[in-house]
């Protein structure tokens, strides 16, 4: 009776491993903010404080994103990702600037970041495109959809924002593996940037910032030092390395407690996180991850139709995204982008933003189209 | 929903591709694994040990404070390099011994030496143990380095005043933040050790001419001798600031107070901007900022004459027969009197069973308001006081700023007192007595103003009733964009009184200067109009001046703007002990309006000064 009504209304999709997994998740990251910023002050309040106030407006974008049609955001797509795209604008003209990035537009007490929420309203994007699009050449599966990508991709870079450039590449990737593109059209698109890479390349490092330079020679050659980027890698993969086997507990972490470590409670926290509590920590939430994307992406095979399928895993493949780059430039294996690992880094929009994405997850998932009738 | 058969198909395409998905994202997650487990396990031992003897020391680089200039763009503040000795304690074998050696080569006080090393904080982070020092001294310890592993030298900037103890009130001086300083919101940014502005415009812009601290990344060998540096972030140094000031005059004011103990304002009444303000005694803040001793803090703090006192902006003195002239305008707008009406002054007032003395023995005779306040006649005042009652006096006194602050951007400024029956009650809990009014009516009694009131005042009364903020900055340069940003002036408000009414006055006060109580001040090149006042000291007093010993000797005021015909400096002279203010401060304001209007001609053209100045005068030193 009561699973036939549960059905009925459609709150089957109420998927309590999967919402528990978020939580854990998310209970680990404010541990770790916690444990790296005691005795420091985040401005107002204490920034585990703020991060749990963060994680209680996600919450409701969770809800109500897991509760609406995902139909009907699709709807939205266009208009959302062009207002997003003005706020872009806007962020290089009157943004709140932090080391030397404009990425920030201050709402009173409260900054957003719009790069962040780009990302999701790019994925709807191209999940709305491709579900309605004629794809019948490269062109529509290829080129179109690329067209749709550049504004924000160029608005992002010109903060400049790499981390957030770069998820764009990876969920435009994604979603072009998703829909097929030819074998002829994909040949076609390797030689053409082949092609094109040399002014590629001159375009893109000439346009980058100092910093995004030194940070890239710092991991071609840790020795190559100018501005210590080399030194917060090195310290990075001192504190993770030192962690070992079981950590050295919480608050023990000498790495991050002695502020060796830079934005200890954003970029870096999973360095944080590994050095307190070692490989099996690190073991621990990695397999938390693993599974929180295996249950998406059942629920991406699962979905009734194109759309759902499509937005499902343009968000696995962001969120993937950004957790195995933010780990890995910890871990020292690629280059430092400023990527914030998703549920776990200090930071209010990404926060929101993830847990939004999420819920639309979620909401892919139910049987009936929307819980409002 | 799906529509048509290719979809259908696609949608098939749709579960193969998932599958590739998986296995990447398996694979991916793999090699993260593997990754972190090469880190953690295999290379664990390796980093812990690399951890715990950390051989690289964050060292803090100190951000150089802003520029600070006079208006026409005279250096008044700057930096000089200076060396500082740090102590890394990780890298300090014995403590004891060390301190001994410091002690030996740069004759440190042991003590102290070690309460700094006991103190809370890091054992990795290089802790201040002396700064100042000089070359000499910084020399010697690098020479003896090799002996003393986790010893540093760092040249940092020090705060440097090129003019001494000229404008020391204005411009403060700077000094290691404090605990309690560190705990407040707006110093989120900073660090144990920071240097922040204390007191004067240092304290009140410090947020502007701060800067931002940088990082420098120094490593050490396992002896603690430094092997590598390498700048992590680059200090950002602090933006400058012009004041409205013009040095030329501030140091005419000083040598005019001279050893006298006392204030002198000076302000273009058309801007609010503070020409000059003087405070005697002074001090010098290169001292200041410097690491003091106590028993030099002591000295300072405990001197009889309050060098550290801003007297014109925290002096509180009754403003005496100064104050008749706020009581002239209430008179005249409140109908109390019409310019024509007289009083008869026989040299006393009969209030009750008391009497009030007139300062002249015999009286005035008939005085109108004009004649009044050119000879400043108390019993005029009595009369006109007694008929209007303390809340009216107040009223218009409030109107002209007193009893409130000025708003000058600088620390702690002092309101005076403006009196009224609701402030007694509030303040005493008592009744508002008749015979209250009668001394507050002549500026004695109750009521208290600052100098740097009594020249905004002034300065009202000469712009006809508008009034400007007095302001000290002129204009803050933006260090990363290169922006020089004027600030504006900032109108306060307008004496609701008719033009009649300030003329009235203003005649009466060219008046005081060529044949009333304040000839002394009477120039060949300009015309000023003023006002005397005595502010009593001891109430009760027999037998000439010279007999009193100095500190029961009465205040002498002046305050005066000029021209009379378009007025372009209001002045305000406090000089404690001194008597009678026809005598002594008259003369003193005189000479600060001839120096003003020789200095500067034509009204000066600050916008043009000021960026004549901001192209080389920036040496290296700077930054």
């Amino acid at each position: 009776m009561i699973d036939r009504l549960t059905e009925h209304r459609g709150l089957d999709s109420f998927d309590i491993r999967y919402v528990a997994l978020i939580l854990a998740i998310l209970g680990i990251g404010v541990l770790s903010i916690y444990s790296v910023t005691r005795g420091q002050q985040g401005g107002t309040a204490p920034y585990y404080l703020k991060q749990l106030i963060w994680i209680g407006l996600g919450a409701a974008a969770f809800l109500v994103m897991w509760a609406s049609d995902y139909h009907h955001l699709a709807r939205f797509a266009y208009p959302a990702y062009v207002f997003i795209l003005l706020m872009l604008l806007f962020v290089l003209f009157d943004g709140r600037t932090s080391k030397g990035a404009q990425r920030w537009i201050a709402l009173g007490p409260f900054s957003f970041q719009p790069s962040e929420f780009a990302k999701l309203i790019l994925v709807l994007v191209l999940a709305h495109y491709y579900s309605k699009a004629p794809r019948v050449g490269w062109l529509q599966r290829v080129i179109v959809p690329g067209l749709l990508v550049l504004p924000g991709l160029l608005l992002i870079l010109k903060q400049p924002d790499l981390g957030s450039g770069l998820s764009f590449v990876a969920v435009y990737a994604a979603m072009l593996l998703m829909v097929g593109v030819r074998s002829q059209a994909l040949g076609f698109i390797l030689l053409f940037s082949i092609m094109l890479f040399p002014f590629a390349w001159e375009g893109v490092w000439g346009s980058l910032h100092d910093y995004q330079r030194q940070r890239i020679m710092a991991f071609v050659d840790p020795d190559y030092d100018p501005g210590g980027k080399g030194y917060h890698a090195l310290q990075s993969k001192i504190a993770i390395g030192s962690g070992e086997l079981l950590g050295k507990g919480l608050y023990g972490g000498t790495q991050s407690q002695l502020k060796f470590l830079p934005e200890g409670h954003t970029d870096f926290v999973f360095a944080v996180f590994a050095e307190e509590w070692g490989f099996l920590g690190v073991l621990v939430l990695l397999t938390l991850f693993v599974t929180l994307m295996w249950l998406s992406l059942e629920i991406a095979s699962k979905a009734k139709d194109q759309l759902g399928a499509l937005l499902a895993v343009g968000i696995v493949a962001m969120l993937c995204f950004c957790i195995v780059v933010n780990i890995g430039m910890t871990a020292g294996m690629f280059p430092i982008v400023g990527i914030p690992l998703p549920l776990v880094s200090y930071g209010g929009s990404a926060t929101i933003m993830t847990m939004a994405a999420l819920g639309l997850l979620l909401n892919v998932k139910r049987k009936r189209l929307s819980l409002f009738y | 929903m799906v529509t048509g058969h290719s979809s259908e198909s696609e949608f098939g395409d749709l579960h193969r591709r998932l599958f590739i998905l998986r296995v990447g994202l398996l694979l991916v997650v793999v090699l993260l694994g593997l990754r972190l487990w090469h880190l953690q396990i295999r290379e664990g031992p390796y980093y812990r040990d690399l951890s715990e003897n950390n051989r690289t020391r964050l060292v803090l680089l100190e951000p150089a404070r802003g520029l600070i200039y006079d208006r026409h763009g005279v250096l008044l503040a700057n930096n000089v390099p200076s060396f500082s000795l740090y102590v890394t304690l990780e890298d300090v074998k014995d403590r004891e011994v060390l301190i001994q050696q410091l002690t030996a080569l740069l004759g440190l006080d042991p003590t102290i030496v070690r309460k700094k090393m006991t103190a809370k904080g890091s054992k990795l982070l290089p802790r201040k143990i002396k700064d100042h020092m000089t070359l000499r001294d910084a020399t010697l310890v690098e020479s003896h380095r090799l002996d003393m592993p986790g010893v540093m030298i760092q040249v940092e900037s020090q705060r440097n005043y090129p003019g001494g103890a000229t404008a020391a009130h204005l411009l403060g001086y700077v000094g290691e933040i404090s605990a309690d300083q560190l705990e407040k919101p707006e110093f989120i940014d900073l660090h144990q050790g920071s240097i922040v502005g204390q007191y004067g415009v240092e304290k009140s812009y410090d947020r502007h001419v701060r800067g931002m601290a940088g990082q420098k990344s120094v490593e050490v060998d396992a002896l603690g001798h430094e092997k590598k540096a390498s700048v992590v972030e680059r200090p950002q140094a602090g933006n400058d600031l012009y004041l409205t000031i013009d040095v030329r005059l501030q140091k005419v004011a000083e040598d005019l107070l001279g050893q006298e103990q006392g204030a002198i304002v000076a302000l273009d009444p058309n801007s609010g901007d503070i020409l000059a303000m003087a405070s005697r005694p002074g001090f010098d803040p290169n001292v200041l900022s410097r690491e003091l001793t106590a028993k030099q803090w002591v000295e300072i703090v405990q001197d009889e004459g309050r060098p550290l006192n801003n007297r014109a902006s925290q002096g509180q003195y009754p403003p005496g027969s100064t104050f008749k002239i706020p009581m002239a305008v209430a008179a005249l707008e409140t109908k109390t009197m019409s310019p024509s009406s007289t009083v008869y002054c026989n040299g006393g007032y009969q209030f009750g069973k008391r009497l009030y003395h007139d300062w002249k023995a015999g009286g005035h005779g008939y005085v109108n308001l004009h004649n009044a306040l050119v000879h400043s006649c108390d019993v005029y005042f009595y009369t006109i006081g007694q008929r209007m009652g303390i809340d009216v006096i107040a009223e218009f006194g409030k109107d002209f700023g007193l009893g409130k602050a000025t708003g000058v951007e600088l620390p702690s400024e002092r309101t005076g007192i403006m009196p009224s029956t609701a402030w007694k009650q509030k303040a005493k809990n008592e009744q508002w007595l008749p015979g209250e009014t009668i001394s507050a009516a002549i500026g004695q009694g109750y009521v208290t103003v600052t100098p740097l009131q009594m020249a905004s005042l002034v300065g009202t009364v000469a712009n006809d009733g508008i009034n400007y903020r007095p302001r000290l900055v002129l204009a803050v340069m933006d260090r990363t964009s290169g922006n020089l940003q004027e600030l504006p002036a900032v109108p306060r408000g307008k004496i609701n009184a008719k033009p009649e009414t300030f003329r009235i006055i203003k005649d009466a006060l060219a008046d005081v200067v060529t044949k009333g109580t304040a000839t002394k001040a009477k120039s060949s090149i300009v015309t000023i109009g003023g006002k005397t006042g005595t502010a009593q000291v001891a109430a009760l007093r027999t037998g000439p001046e010279e007999n009193i010993p100095k500190k029961f000797r009465d205040h002498a005021w002046f305050v005066a703007f000029a021209p009379v015909e378009s007025p372009k400096i209001a002045v305000a002279v406090l000089a404690e002990h001194m008597g009678h203010g026809g005598a002594t401060a008259a003369p003193l304001a005189k000479e600060v309006i001839e120096t003003y209007l020789k200095l500067t001609p034509q009204a000066p053209a600050v916008t043009s000064d000021l960026t004549s100045v901001n192209g080389p005068g920036r040496s290296s030193k700077d930054s």
